[in-house]
């Protein structure tokens, strides 16, 4: 535990990637490989079944400390972390012989001996392993126990950052390693040595190719010579992915560089019935009757960590095609965009079964003008899109972001002007500071709220207004503060609807701030009728 | 004895005020930090060990006068008493009795023994008006060796592998208790920004044994900081002061690393969890050792030790100081005062 713990401290203790990886790299290579499992297992984002309640934890540590309910939730307000308002709250740790070998003993006789059989206690065996734990342990080896029964260890590393450094340490290519991490990978000696064995056999097999992006369309559309040289799509807003068919298995990439395979069954399976030897690059969609369903049906699926057949009916997903990068075996990405989507077009005919493709190519949007590509653009919204693509038919499919052969043209944000009336601090990096907002607009006399953001202000605005809010608080709901309805924002959102279960009768997507309006008072703020309008015009 | 007025609290038997916010006839001051020693009073009265540091933060016209701790002044029929607050040099407790009946002001204090100031010294009083800026139980106080073994570790760390390590704390008290804390640590030279330099000297004058510094702002451009420490307000934070220092680390002490958080939030290296308050226990003990049957509280998380010491059967009153100090502070301690004067070299 204290290597374990050591290594938490080092991670945390900089804000560079570099250090962390370089932090990673050295504990993999000096830890036993049962330890060095778990902490991979960990660092990655692994979480054993829900063994204890949090707020039983709590319940105990209020008893240990003698701090009462009241008294707890006020720190917890300020400390925005419950594992570690738990760990500061607690007495601190008298040394004695037990404590002394709590820390030598390895991390992964903890999890094994001390963390797992939690799940078969009973309450009161429960209370004893994890209050004797706590007298045993430091402050940091505490909050990072708590981490780890509450199954909320983070610490500011991806999957991808342990990747890399599990790779720094061993010599071994990162996609191998993430490939390997992938699926059903077990956090035991063996897997930990599997992890990181120089035999390759598997490299090439998964890798994916780097993506190709888009800039921001700059120029008026006339700037970009004859629209009969573009092929126009829309622009979706999904999880832009690869699929690769190799050697008889499949590998789902995200943009990210994540193996996703496991998120997406339906995929996977579809994947079966594609050649060896396949790359496609598309945009996974939740979709259904033929149309995009909103992304928010994307999130609560993302949000999952099991994903039943509830939500996988609810939330069937498919990959919009946009390009094919790669054919029995052949890399295609040289060839013109027009000859890869006919091989595409081709390919995917073949593949699909009816009623109900998986694989469904990128809808072609017809541009005889660039008024029609103008129209199509104002349009998008109509179809769940975010805006055009325009990609020259000739273009090779690149490396990263170039300008030139591929634009994305987004439709504008909705906006409205609208008056913050709640403010609630943070967590995590922003406990302490007022940092999430509720605004309004005005129905009649009466201010609704309509909207939570988080965004969009930078640091010293944050401190500014935290400041201000701090002085004109009206009343005080717990962390929640009720202020003044005095500072008006410009409201930046992506799609409105309708909804039943808000009290202004509306939801918005993605709401940010996009300016403080200082210049505005509230007398002139939007109001209900704005929202109502914009939702008729939307549907 | 004493009232809250629009300038602060007020003690009308003898016409005084403590740390008032306006300019007033007559003042007592607990402390030099700026949200306690504020320009404009026509007459200060002081502690005799904080003279320097007030004259650099007051002026050299302000007219002050200055007494020992425990030396009885007597103003009308009250006697006025300072008493070691152990907060930063100088730093006094108000003791006030009229007619028989004793209260003791705290000002901001801490009761762990600092090289840099006289310690605290327990006050028995009737009603005891103390500062609760830590008044929450997360916040308790690791031992002090320990904090500054961490941070000669976390400076020799840096100097081995060339960088210089940047370590911010308030210019006024918490600079100087850092400089004291790697007195003869012997790993490199120790620099500093103008601020908190002419408050070293100033201490230095006042008989306190701190390391060799030397100004940032004094060394030709070019000079190389690798192995250095530097010792800079937390205003120095993020601005292109710090370019010169090439390869660095950097740390910040102060109670509010108690929480990751905050730490995180700042997108500092690390957080030393170094007060120059009373943490929670501290706090507890020092209410329950004045003897003092009703608490007023100020200045910090006031409420909820208001509410907890009212369940402890003590009769208590919640007072504002002007700074909303509740949360984090960035109205910490001298940020007020010292934020013109920091950021100039």
């Amino acid at each position: 535990m204290k290597a374990f713990a050591q290594l938490y401290t080092d991670i945390d203790a900089t804000t560079s990637t570099n250090r962390k990886v370089a932090a990673m790299a050295d504990y993999f290579s000096t830890a036993a490989p049962a330890d060095a499992a778990w902490a991979v297992y960990f660092l990655a984002g692994g979480r054993p079944k829900r063994l204890i309640p949090v707020r039983r934890l709590a319940a105990w540590a209020m008893e240990v400390s003698q701090v009462p309910e009241w008294l707890f939730e006020e720190s917890y307000h300020a400390v925005g972390d419950l594992a570690e308002t738990i760990s500061l709250v607690l007495p601190e740790r008298v040394l004695t012989e037990d404590a002394t070998r709590a820390d030598d003993l390895p991390l992964h006789e903890w999890v094994e001996r001390r963390i797992l059989p939690l799940v078969d206690m009973t309450e009161a065996e429960q209370r004893e392993t994890v209050l004797a734990s706590w007298r045993e342990l430091s402050g940091t080896e505490r909050y990072i126990w708590n981490k780890l029964i509450t199954g909320a260890f983070r610490v500011g590393v991806s999957e991808q950052l342990v990747v890399r450094a599990l790779s720094r340490a061993s010599g071994v290519e990162e996609g191998v390693i993430a490939h390997r991490l992938g699926g059903n990978w077990v956090p035991t000696p063996e897997g930990f040595s599997a992890l990181v064995a120089t035999d390759a056999a598997d490299a090439d097999e998964s890798r994916p190719y780097p993506f190709y992006l888009a800039y921001a369309l700059e120029d008026e559309l006339p700037a970009l010579g004859e629209p009969h040289e573009w092929q126009a799509e829309w622009k979706w807003d999904g999880i832009r992915a690869q699929v690769i068919r190799r050697g008889g298995r499949t590998y789902i990439w995200s943009r990210g560089g994540e193996l996703v395979t496991d998120r997406f069954p339906e995929l996977v399976a579809a994947a079966e019935r594609l050649p060896d030897g396949t790359a496609l690059d598309g945009e996974i969609m939740p979709w259904s009757n033929g149309e995009a369903l909103p992304f928010a049906q994307l999130q609560r699926r993302i949000g999952r960590k099991k994903l039943g057949p509830k939500i996988l009916a609810e939330v069937p997903v498919v990959l919009v095609t946009y390009d094919l990068l790669e054919l029995a075996g052949r890399d295609l990405r040289e060839e013109p965009l027009l000859e890869r989507r006919r091989m595409l077009d081709a390919l995917l005919v073949e593949a699909n079964t009816w009623p109900e493709p998986t694989f469904i190519p990128s809808p072609i949007v017809q541009v005889a003008t660039w008024d029609d590509a103008e129209a199509a653009q104002a349009a998008a919204r109509e179809r769940r899109a975010e805006g055009l693509m325009l990609k020259r038919r000739d273009s090779a499919y690149g490396v990263g972001r170039r300008k030139g052969s591929w634009w994305k043209w987004k439709v504008q944000p909705f906006s409205v002007d609208a008056v913050m009336i709640y403010a609630q601090p943070g967590h995590g990096r922003r406990a302490l500071l007022h940092t999430d907002y509720t605004f309004a607009v005005r129905d009649g006399d009466a201010l609704v709220p309509f909207a939570k953001a988080y965004s969009g202000l930078t640091d010293a605005e944050i401190r500014t207004l935290d400041a201000w809010i701090r002085r004109h608080t009206l009343e005080k709901f717990g962390p929640v503060r009720h202020v003044e309805p005095v500072q008006v924002f410009e409201l930046a959102f992506e799609g409105i609807q309708r909804s039943p279960r808000h009290k202004s009768g509306v939801a918005v997507r993605f709401p940010r701030i996009a300016r403080w309006r200082t210049d505005k008072p509230v007398s002139e703020i939007d109001t209900i009728d704005t929202l109502r309008a914009l939702i008729r015009a939307n549907e | 004895m004493l009232t809250t007025t629009p300038s602060g609290l007020y003690c009308p038997a003898a016409d005084l005020y403590i740390d008032p916010w306006s300019p007033v006839a007559r003042a007592v001051i607990t402390h030099a930090h700026g949200d306690h020693a504020r320009w404009g009073t026509r007459h200060y009265l002081a502690a005799r060990e904080g003279e320097r540091v007030l004259r650099t933060r007051l002026g050299t016209e302000a007219s002050i006068e200055l007494v020992d701790y425990g030396a009885p002044v007597r103003i009308n029929d009250v006697t006025v008493t300072l008493i070691p607050a152990g907060h930063i040099l100088g730093s006094a407790q108000v003791r006030l009795e009229h007619r028989g009946e004793v209260w003791v002001v705290s000002g901001d204090y801490k009761t762990e023994p600092d090289p840099t100031c006289t310690s605290f010294e327990v006050a028995r009083c009737h009603t005891f008006v103390t500062e609760s800026t830590f008044g929450l139980p997360i916040y308790t106080w690791r031992p002090q060796a320990e904090i500054f073994h961490e941070l000669r570790d976390w400076w020799r760390d840096n100097a081995a592998e060339g960088r210089a390590s940047v370590v911010y704390g308030y210019a006024l008290g918490k600079a100087q208790r850092i400089l004291a804390g790697v007195l003869g640590a012997d790993i490199g030279p120790i620099y500093t920004h103008g601020a908190v330099e002419r408050l070293t000297q100033d201490y230095r004058d006042s008989g306190v044994t701190l390391p060799p510094t030397t100004a940032v702002a004094t060394m030709p451009k070019g000079t190389r900081f690798a192995g250095s420490l530097v010792v800079a307000p937390p205003s120095a934070a993020g601005s292109t002061w710090l370019r010169r220092f090439g390869d660095h680390s950097t740390a910040f002490a102060s109670g509010w690393m108690r929480v990751r958080g905050a730490r995180r939030r700042r997108a500092l290296d690390r957080g030393f969890v170094l007060s120059d308050h009373v943490d929670w226990p501290s706090l507890m003990n020092t209410i329950d050792a004045t003897g003092a049957e009703c608490v007023w509280v100020t200045h910090g998380y006031r409420e909820p030790v208001a509410r907890y010491l009212e369940e402890r059967g003590l009769r208590t009153r919640t007072i504002a100081s002007q700074w909303e100090g509740e949360g984090e502070g960035e109205v910490d301690d001298d940020v007020g005062a010292v934020a013109g004067e920091e950021t100039t070299s």
